[in-house]
């Protein structure tokens, strides 16, 4: 029973942690959003609050929701955000980089 | 436990609308795409953060949902741009 506490102690402290990073990578991400001077660094770093502030957060609540069914439900949120937003990013560069090629 | 995470959502939720900012201010259409992306992530991070504090397992699936309607979104939001741009473009090449 003593081991059971101190085992979910433990878990409670991994999903303190890797929730605090996603969230200071989501923090990271808006200021880059808003102080980036142009819209590649900004496409920077968006990506970064995107791929690794979802990923730590879905990483730190794996304990949390109870099953390894609903952990892998997380993971498959995660893969398809990375999936959608490797693309998404793709268009915009290329957006960005039309509109600034323009003559 | 479920009042931290609750916290961190109410956070994550606060860099998204600090993150709209740009929306309103930056120049150009790939500025606003970004922002409306940044707004994707951000929502889907709040509804996992929000599912696993209040213990309601659909809520997952309403963020799996909106994975999928974020990407839509800005892949419209491109094909818009694009569409918007290209008769200059073709205008110059013309002339």
């Amino acid at each position: 029973m003593r081991r059971g506490t101190t085992v979910s102690l433990l878990l409670d402290l991994f999903t303190c942690v890797f929730v605090a990073a996603g969230a200071f990578f989501f923090l990271a991400g808006s200021v880059g959003l808003l102080r980036f001077p142009d819209a590649y660094t900004r496409l920077h770093a968006l990506t970064k609050a995107d791929n690794l502030g979802l990923a730590l957060i879905a990483l730190g609540l794996m304990p949390q929701v109870g099953g390894a069914l609903a952990a892998l439900k997380l993971v498959l949120v995660w893969l398809l955000v990375l999936l959608s937003g490797a693309a998404v990013s793709q268009l915009i560069a290329r957006a960005a980089r039309r509109r600034d090629s323009r003559p | 436990m479920a009042d931290y995470l609750l916290w961190v959502a109410f956070f994550v939720l606060a860099m998204v609308v600090l993150g709209l900012v740009r929306v309103a201010r930056g120049p150009g259409y790939a500025d606003r795409m970004m922002a409306a992306q940044l707004l994707g992530s951000g929502a889907i991070a709040v509804l996992l953060l929000v599912g696993a504090a209040t213990g309601e397992a659909a809520v997952v699936d309403v963020a799996l949902t909106l994975a999928l309607l974020a990407a839509f979104t800005s892949i419209a939001f491109v094909k818009f741009a694009a569409d918007k741009e290209r008769p200059a473009v073709e205008g110059e090449e013309g002339a």
